[in-house]
């Protein structure tokens, strides 16, 4: 029924060895009524869960799940724009008025109450500019990871434990197994095409002990779009959502150009030539193709990549696409989804995933005291992730993560995550990549001290 | 059992305007037909408006129906505003409802209307001398002058003779938004108009009428275009065929409002509501000794308590009474759905974190002091859960 990688443990419940492991992690938590407890009496409590609506058919049917498992449920609609903008169709953004109207009547028909909640300031210093400044340092964010990291498991979570509730509930496909020891894990969902956990590898312990995802069991999207419908809820066929959600016409390139001061630069080659002019270096990422308008070809007639974006020096480097390949990438700031490992500064095998969709692959991964801390090679990191306090991570100590075979197309800033089987070990947000074919010149990096001149917003 | 404090959003219908409602949708009859069924409509009709109009102290004929409160004052200001063309200048005080803000920065957009704020103080008075100096500066460009009665969130009265005082003098019309006003304390157009007012805006869902029907009070030498085109109903204000059963509910709901302010009832309603909303605000300070009280302590409507709650988010607070039974209101707009910091406050001066600690209590006619119980009673653990919750979507230094 799933399609996971040939290698993945745990996942064939066929398999006798993997059968008991198969029938602890069955055990979906959200099913279960207590949250962080032990004891039968615990099993008697109905848990205060807060469901996160977006307006969605996930986040919907998420809550509509976790009501009917007997929990006492509230929807919010968290308010993340102070311009909610016009009436679109389907879901391009985040709250619309008319997702707001969705949410809300999926909540009227659930009958469970229903608040919109303002974290428009916070989402706009977290993950906007965030964005912005992350993008003019060079690197590419993911900010839908940093909505989840700063948002939804972190301030939202605080308010809703505070205010009294036991868990925040939101439609991601990703799971949560218990294992053996009662400890909570995350796992990707049983579906492999709309697996979610990717974004979620930011999570904690603690903020895993607090989060339901009732959708991770689901085989299919279509499984839950006629969920929907089944329920009368209005949402069951509105589009899915891909597009940066602050970004509603999708061009990310334009927004960016009007918030980050774009400014005429060199292209150069990997030795430091000057091949050509850009207009704006933010607007460029790693493995791009596309767009470089170099006016004279390579030298071997092969087109050229877009391998480093050097932000103070406003310039690109471009290469051939074996450049691109990427040996060992490092992170400083990582954390574990769960329990950590009891050795992490010993090497063990995982599987480490780049992007949302990309494949996972096989590598081993260590912490271990960065080498490259003192040069120059890390200073953008430490500079611009000043506000990622909240890590668990020590100065001076990488998560390090080689993989079995070069990775192409990794940039900075990226989130490597990292998984033992189908379970979320952690991440870390990459700020230090080796690439496979060394070029007659070290690849520079630049401190990042005087990256915000370069910001608008 | 639901504790209702959010008088001020609506407040329940009277149980006599209901049953005159539903009675009056029975009948047969466009109040524009000739025949009996058409004049039988009309009368229905036009003996409401005479009971409106008393509870208004003005004539009938002055009482012109729209289909709600920001209707009245969308044509009280637009029509203003383009019959007394071309003239430019609209002067405003900051905090007005959105009815009014919008409709005069709509103007500014989309017409050539100069919108000028004139300053709030900290409890949400107008600065007379700031609206004396801003007409001073070219009286005969201003259109129009559109000033709240009472504010509908922090409650304070304004002082609307005197700001009429300084218009009159230089004939510009000014409009009164006493949608907030209208039943809590005298709204007397006669007076006003005599100072200066020329229009004035109620809503009969605020007095314990229905949803769905307001009136502009236009004296009768005012002239302001129209907005709605058409069969000519309403002195050519407002056309369209009137809505006769929620005219009679209206003037159920008027009609109570009218005994209440007589000289026979004395202050009575006024005074328990006073003593009330006293009640509520003695509460608040010993539970929240840091809690502000927003507006004029003294001349504020007698049904309204807006506090300003520190180091907790109103929506925190709302959510939490919520939960106990007792529905309350943070008393900023709601625009489109999305909460945003109180305007009303912010035009007061208060930051934007001030705004955001905001609660609106406000009573009516339903309320006992079993409801204030009820709240008093709540509040201790809803504040101090509010307080854990702190300001958690905040960004903290901001």
């Amino acid at each position: 029924m799933q399609a996971w990688p040939i290698g993945y443990p745990g996942t064939d419940a066929s398999e006798p060895a993997n059968r008991a492991v198969w029938l602890v992690r069955r055990h979906e938590w959200f099913l279960l009524p207590h949250v962080g407890r032990s004891g039968a009496d615990a099993y008697n409590r109905r848990v205060k869960v807060l469901a996160a609506m977006s307006g969605g058919v996930d986040s919907a049917v998420a809550a509509a799940r976790a009501v009917e498992a007997g929990h006492e449920v509230v929807g919010v609609h968290l308010a993340l724009s102070r311009m909610p903008g016009t009436l679109r169709t389907g879901s391009r953004g985040c709250c619309t008025v008319e997702d707001s109207m969705d949410a809300q009547r999926a909540a009227n028909i659930m009958g469970i109450p229903y608040y919109v909640w303002d974290f428009s300031e916070r989402f706009k210093l977290d993950v906007v500019d965030d964005f912005i400044a992350e993008y003019a340092a060079g690197r590419t964010p993911n900010p839908c990871m940093r909505c989840n990291e700063k948002i939804k498991f972190a301030a939202l979570l605080e308010k809703a434990i505070a205010l009294g509730f036991d868990a925040v509930c939101t439609g991601h496909y990703a799971s949560i197994l218990t294992d053996a020891d009662g400890n909570k894990e995350l796992h990707r969902s049983a579906e492999w095409a709309k697996d979610q956990s990717y974004v979620l590898g930011v999570l904690t312990a603690d903020q895993i002990n607090h989060s339901m995802f009732p959708l991770g069991a689901t085989p299919t999207k279509a499984e839950v779009r006629a969920e929907a419908a089944e329920r009368g809820f209005s949402v069951a066929n509105k589009p899915d959502s891909y597009d940066i959600c602050f970004i509603p016409d999708g061009d990310t390139k334009g927004w960016l150009g009007e918030r980050v001061a774009p400014a005429t630069g060199d292209i150069l080659d990997r030795e430091g030539n000057t091949l050509g002019q850009h207009d704006g270096a933010v607007a460029f990422t790693v493995g791009q193709r596309k767009g470089l308008s170099i006016g004279t070809p390579a030298a071997d007639g092969k087109p050229r990549f877009v391998l480093e974006v050097r932000p103070i020096t406003n310039t690109v480097v471009v290469g051939p696409k074996e450049a691109l390949a990427i040996k060992e990438i490092a992170g400083t700031s990582y954390t574990w989804a769960g329990v950590a490992p009891e050795h992490p500064e010993v090497e063990f095998d995982c599987h480490v995933q780049i992007r949302a969709h990309a494949d996972p692959v096989p590598a081993v991964a260590q912490v271990v005291v960065s080498t490259m801390v003192s040069t120059s090679s890390t200073h953008a990191t430490h500079a611009t992730h000043a506000t990622h306090a909240t890590h668990a991570s020590d100065a001076g100590v990488e998560l390090r993560i080689i993989p079995n075979e070069p990775l192409a197309g990794v940039a900075p800033g990226q989130t490597a995550v990292v998984y033992v089987g189908t379970r979320v070990l952690g991440q870390c947000t990459i700020d230090r990549t080796v690439s496979a074919v060394p070029s007659s010149s070290t690849p520079s990096e630049i401190p990042a001290s005087a990256i915000s001149a370069t910001v608008n917003a | 059992m639901v504790v209702y404090l959010d008088h001020a959003a609506t407040t329940p219908m009277l149980p006599a305007a209901i049953s005159a409602y539903t009675e009056a949708m029975g009948v047969v009859g466009n109040p524009a037909s000739v025949h009996s069924q058409g004049q039988n409509a009309k009368r229905m009709l036009e003996e409401s408006r005479e009971i409106v109009a008393a509870s208004l102290y003005c004539d009938p004929i002055e009482v012109v129906f729209t289909g709600s409160g920001t209707e009245a004052i969308n044509l009280g200001i637009k029509g203003l505003y383009w019959a007394r063309a071309p003239r430019r200048r609209i002067l405003v005080p900051g905090g007005e409802h959105h009815a009014t803000l919008d409709t005069v920065e709509w103007l500014a957009q989309h017409e050539t209307a100069i919108v000028e704020w004139i300053p709030l103080d900290d409890q949400g008075h107008i600065d007379l001398g700031a609206l004396a100096a801003a007409i001073d500066r070219d009286p005969l460009d201003v259109a129009l002058i559109s000033v709240i009665m009472a504010n509908n969130e922090v409650g304070t009265l304004q002082p609307i003779i005197e700001v009429a005082a300084l218009a009159v003098t230089h004939d510009i019309p000014v409009h009164v938004d006493a949608v907030s006003a209208y039943g809590y304390i005298p709204v007397n157009f006669r007076a006003l108009a005599t100072a200066g007012v020329s229009a004035l805006s109620v809503s009969a869902h605020k007095i314990g009428g229905p949803v769905g029907i307001g009136a502009l009070v236009l004296g009768r030498a005012t002239t302001v275009e129209p907005l709605i085109h058409g069969g000519g109903q309403q002195r050519k204000v407002r056309s369209g065929t009137q809505d006769v059963a929620a005219a009679v509910s209206f003037a159920v709901a008027a009609s109570a409002v009218t005994a209440q302010q007589s000289v026979a009832a004395g202050d009575a309603e006024t005074t328990r509501l006073a003593g009330l909303r006293d009640r509520v605000i003695d509460g608040v300070a010993s539970v929240a000794p840091t809690a502000v009280l927003n507006g004029d302590p003294e001349r504020r409507l007698p049904g309204n308590a807006h506090f300003s709650f520190a180091g907790c988010e109103g929506d925190s607070l709302l959510f939490l009474l919520d939960a106990a039974g007792v529905s309350v209101s943070t008393g900023s707009a709601c625009q489109a759905g999305v909460p945003e910091p109180s305007h009303v406050l912010r035009a007061m001066g208060r930051s934007e974190i001030e705004s955001r600690g905001a609660l609106r209590i406000t009573l009516g006619h339903t309320s006992t002091d079993a409801d204030v119980d009820a709240l008093l009673r709540a509040l201790p653990a809803a504040h101090a859960q509010a307080l854990r919750a702190g300001m958690a979507d905040r960004v903290p230094g901001h």
